[in-house]
């Protein structure tokens, strides 16, 4: 049980140290931040800055997850039969790496038979704790950043690439969408 | 697009020998993976078994659900060695593989260079030989 608690306050401490440089970037900075410091006047500054900088902490974390479910694809379906199709590939994300992650099954999936599946959580453990309701819905996507990279990541291991984006209409459920790339 | 992730030998003269082995025998892990995936009945193993004897060497494969090839190569003449025994040594590389993985300073992709795994290759083919 203790194992739950230590990935979801990691998981909270990861995103609060990457959000906490957002408020007052300072007189430094990469060059491209000093060029768009040149270019534009110090009203449109901070809000280009705060959303350029969120962009990149988001991209951090999804590349976090990706990592890592790189590592899970490879782990997990160790001792596993080889998978027959696309469809059991996704399957084991909402059985076998749900579980492993947040010790629960993901609660539904549906697809188009297209290539584009959507994976629903009723009560994802990273925003269980939030609220419950349309009450911080513009805090979610920092949440699921780092999950979204993990699905990418898991699906790459086993030689599926994808593009994958989440959405919340009201807490703690949330859509997962992922859409196979062909390449 | 296969590549090799990692390549031993022992005995080390020859080696090019052994190298080009491997490389012809992906092909049949290939047709293998495919047949697997057409297949009626429920064949969908990771051990692939023997791929193709020739006179002096006999060549075993095996396949990850990640689609990592391993492809180990045998002289004919050692008969102590059965297929239970193969499997096990499969297993252990794919073990040692997985943790290769989940090193966090080991990028996808690269050759491998752990030391870790180079020793229990060494101890696999000691046992062996």
């Amino acid at each position: 049980m203790a194992d739950a608690a230590l990935f979801e306050f990691l998981h909270m401490e990861m995103v609060a140290e990457l959000w906490a440089h957002h408020s007052d970037p300072g007189p430094g900075g990469t060059p491209l931040l000093t060029l768009l410091r040149q270019i534009f006047s110090r009203e449109h500054r901070t809000s280009l800055y705060a959303v350029l900088g969120q962009k990149m902490s988001l991209s951090v974390l999804e590349g976090m997850g990706f990592r890592v479910g790189q590592a899970l694809g490879e782990r997990l379906p160790q001792e596993t039969l080889a998978f027959r199709e696309e469809l059991d590939v996704l399957k084991f994300l909402c059985k076998d790496l749900w579980v492993a992650v947040f010790h629960k099954q993901m609660d539904s999936l549906r697809t188009n038979h297209q290539g584009t599946y959507v994976l629903q959580d009723n009560s994802f453990p990273l925003l269980i704790r939030m609220a419950s309701g349309p009450q911080y819905l513009e805090e979610a996507p920092k949440f699921l950043a780092f999950t979204c990279g993990l699905l990418r990541g898991t699906l790459s291991t086993l030689g599926i690439k994808s593009l994958v984006t989440a959405s919340v209409a009201s807490l703690p459920t949330c859509k997962f969408q992922v859409v196979i790339q062909k390449t | 697009m296969n590549y090799p992730l990692y390549i031993r030998s022992a005995p080390t003269e020859n080696e090019l020998k052994f190298h080009y082995m491997v490389h012809t025998s992906l092909d049949v892990v290939d047709e293998k993976i495919s047949a697997m995936g057409k297949a009626l009945v429920d064949q969908r193993e990771l051990y692939l078994g023997l791929l193709y004897p020739t006179e002096d060497y006999k060549v075993y494969g095996y396949v990850t659900n990640s689609k990592v090839k391993f492809v180990m190569v045998v002289d004919s003449s050692n008969t102590a060695l059965r297929d239970n025994e193969i499997r096990s040594m499969f297993r252990k590389l794919h073990n040692s593989y997985t943790d290769v993985m989940c090193n966090p300073f080991y990028n996808p992709g690269d050759r491998i260079q752990s030391r870790a795994f180079d020793s229990m290759v060494t101890s696999m083919m000691i046992q062996v030989c």
